[in-house]
C-alpha cells in the first residue's frame, strides 16, 4: 500500500531524512517513534506529498508521490491525515468541517456529505456537537472530529502525526480508542506516536527513527522484546519509565 | 476678534447662480465618496490578489507581489498622483493615451485619482493580507491540502476566511486612510470635499464655517465606516475562537 524506497531529504546541508526504506502492507498498522527532531513528521508528510523530497521514491497504492505528473490533490484525497494540533477549520461548524472536502473535492451533494459526516461523528461519539464550532470543543473532542473528517473522504489509508501529544492526559484515551477501533477494522495506518500502549495493542510493526534514519524496523514483538540498536533501547527505556 | 459668523452662507447662491454653496459641498462629498469607494474596491482586490501571491511557494509570483509593494508603498502618494495624471498619459501607446485625453477633464482627474489611491492603498492591504495569512498556524494549510484541496481551494476555503477575519481592524484603518488621502486629489483639480471647502473660502471669505463643515463631514464619514466595520467584525466572529496561531 505504502512503499518508501531510499528516500532522502535535506534542507540546504542539513539532512532530515537519510535513505529511508519502509513498506506498509494493506491492513497493517505501523507505529513510527523516535526522539524529537529525528524526522518522523517529515517522513509521514512525504508520504502524501506535503513535504517534497530530493531522492528516492514513495509509492502509494501504485501511484508515485514524487512524480511531477502525479495529481497530488487526487492522491491526498485518498489518504487521510490527522495532525498533532487537530487543524480543524475554526470558522466552520463541525458539520461543515466534515462536509466541505467531500463536497468540494469529491463532488458529493451537500445532503450526502452531511449525512456521511454525521454518521462518522456518531461513530466517534460526538453527535451532540454537530452544530458547534471547533473552538467550543475540548482537545480530545477536536481530535476525534479531525479523525472523522479524514474518514469522511473514505481514505485507503490513514496517516497520524502524534495525534495525542497535544492533549491533556485524560483525553488521550478517548482518541486512542477511536484509533484502536479503526485498526481493528483493518484500516491501513501509519502512526507517529510515543503511546507504546497503543503500539503494543494494535501495531504490526514499529519503526524507530534517529537523526533522519530508520534505525529499526521490526515486528512489534521483536521491537519490544529486544530492540537491536542501542539508540532504540535507550529511547524505549526513557519513554517507558513513566 | 472681528470674525463675522454666517452659517447662512451655505444657502447663498454661488456666483454662477446654478446652485448654492451647500450644493457645492454636497457635490464635493459625492465625489469624495465615489472616489474613496471605488479606490477601496481596487485596493481590496489588488491587495488580496497580491497578498495571496506574496505567500505562495513560487519565487516569481511572490517576487512580483513584493515588487508591487515596494514601488507603491515607498513613493509618496502625491508623487504617484502626479505620475498617474501628468506623466503616464504621455507614455501610453498613442491610441489609449489619446482616448484618455479626450475624456472629460473631470473624468480624467477622477480616473487618475481612483487608480492612484487604489493601487497605493492596495500595496498596504497586500501587506495586511500577507500578515493575516502568515499568522495562521502552518498546519491549517497542510490540513487543507491533506484533504485533497488544491492550493487555490485551500486559500479559498481554509486560509483566507480566517485571514480576513483577523485583519478586519487594520483594514478598517486603511479604509479610513483612503477617505483622508482622497483629499490629495484636489491637487490635480478634482473638486472633492476638501477642494469644495477651499473654493467656498475663496468666494465667500467664511473660512471657519467652511472648514468646520468639512471637518465634521470627514469625522462623520469616519464614524460611519468604523461602525460598519464593527458590525462586520461582530457578524463574522468565530464562536469559541481565541485568536492567534500556534
Ligand atoms: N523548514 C525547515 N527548514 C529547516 N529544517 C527543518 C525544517 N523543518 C524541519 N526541520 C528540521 O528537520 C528535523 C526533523 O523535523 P521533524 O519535524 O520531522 O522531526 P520530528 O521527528 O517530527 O520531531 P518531533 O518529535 O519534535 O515532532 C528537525 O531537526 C527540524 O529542525
Ligand atoms: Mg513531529
Amino acid at each position: 500500500m505504502i512503499s518508501i524506497r531510499n528516500v532522502s531529504k535535506h534542507y540546504g546541508s542539513f539532512q532530515v531524512l537519510a535513505d529511508c526504506r519502509a513498506e506498509v502492507e494493506k491492513g497493517e498498522v505501523i507505529v513510527v517513534c523516535g526522539p524529537s527532531g529525528s524526522g518522523k513528521s517529515t517522513l509521514i508528510k512525504c508520504v502524501n506529498g506535503l513535504e517534497p523530497f530530493q531522492d528516492g521514491e514513495i509509492v502509494v497504492n501504485g501511484i508515485s508521490v514524487g512524480d511531477p505528473k502525479t495529481d497530488l490533490s487526487k492522491l491526498r484525497a485518498q489518504v487521510g491525515m490527522v495532525f498533532q494540533n487537530f487543524e480543524l477549520f475554526p470558522h466552520m461548524s463541525i458539520t461543515d468541517n466534515l462536509a466541505i472536502a467531500q463536497i468540494k473535492v469529491l463532488g458529493r451533494s451537500r445532503e450526502e456529505a452531511v449525512g456521511r459526516g454525521l454518521k462518522l461523528l456518531e461513530r466517534v461519539g460526538l453527535s451532540a456537537q454537530a452544530e458547534k464550532f471547533p473552538g467550543q470543543l475540548s482537545g480530545g473532542q477536536q481530535q476525534r472530529v479531525a479523525i472523522a473528517r479524514a474518514l469522511s473522504m473514505d481514505p485507503i489509508c490513514m496517516l497520524f502525526d502524534e495525534p495525542t501529544s497535544a492533549l491533556d492526559p485524560e483525553m488521550v484515551k478517548e482518541v486512542l480508542d477511536v484509533m484502536v477501533g479503526l485498526a481493528e477494522e483493518g484500516m491501513t495506518m501509519m502512526v507517529v506516536t510515543h503511546e507504546m500502549g497503543f503500539a503494543r495493542r494494535v501495531a504490526n510493526r514499529v519503526i524507530f527513527m534517529d537523526q533522519g534514519r530508520i534505525v529499526e524496523d521490526a515486528a512489534k514483538e521483536a521491537f519490544f522484546g529486544t530492540p537491536r540498536s542501542e539508540r532504540a533501547q535507550q529511547f524505549l527505556s526513557k519513554i517507558l519509565q513513566h | 476678534m472681528g470674525y463675522h459668523w454666517n452659517w447662512g452662507v451655505f444657502l447663498a447662491r454661488v456666483p454662477s447662480g446654478e446652485t448654492s454653496y451647500l450644493g457645492w459641498m454636497l457635490s464635493g462629498l459625492e465625489t469624495t465618496l465615489a472616489l474613496s469607494l471605488s479606490a477601496s474596491i481596487i485596493a481590496l482586490v489588488m491587495g488580496s490578489v497580491m497578498g495571496v501571491l506574496r505567500t505562495v511557494p513560487n519565487r516569481w509570483l511572490s517576487g512580483i507581489a513584493a515588487l508591487y509593494v515596494e514601488v507603491f508603498r515607498n513613493i509618496p502618494l502625491l508623487v504617484q498622483l502626479f505620475i498617474w495624471y501628468f506623466v503616464l498619459p504621455e507614455l501610453l501607446p498613442s491610441g489609449i493615451g489619446n482616448a484618455y485625453k479626450q475624456m472629460h477633464p473631470l473624468l480624467q482627474q477622477f480616473a487618475a485619482a481612483m487608480v492612484c489611491l487604489g493601487l497605493f492603498t492596495g500595496a498596504r492591504v497586500c501587506e495586511q493580507v500577507r500578515s493575516g495569512i502568515n499568522s495562521l498556524p502552518r498546519g491549517q494549510k497542510y490540513a487543507g491540502l491533506a484533504l485533497g484541496f488544491t492550493l487555490p481551494q485551500t486559500y479559498r476555503y481554509v486560509l483566507l476566511p480566517m485571514a480576513f477575519r483577523i485583519i478586519v481592524p487594520p483594514l478598517t484603518s486603511e479604509f479610513l486612510n483612503i477617505f483622508k488621502n482622497s483629499a490629495v486629489a484636489s491637487t490635480i483639480g478634482l473638486l472633492e470635499l476638501a477642494a469644495q471647502g477651499r473654493q467656498l473660502v475663496d468666494y465667500t471669505a467664511q473660512p471657519y464655517e467652511s472648514f468646520i463643515a468639512v471637518t465634521l463631514t470627514f469625522m462623520l464619514l469616519n464614524a460611519v465606516i468604523m461602525g460598519l466595520m464593527h458590525r462586520l467584525e461582530a457578524k463574522t466572529r468565530v464562536p469559541g475562537y481565541i485568536g492567534g496561531g500556534t
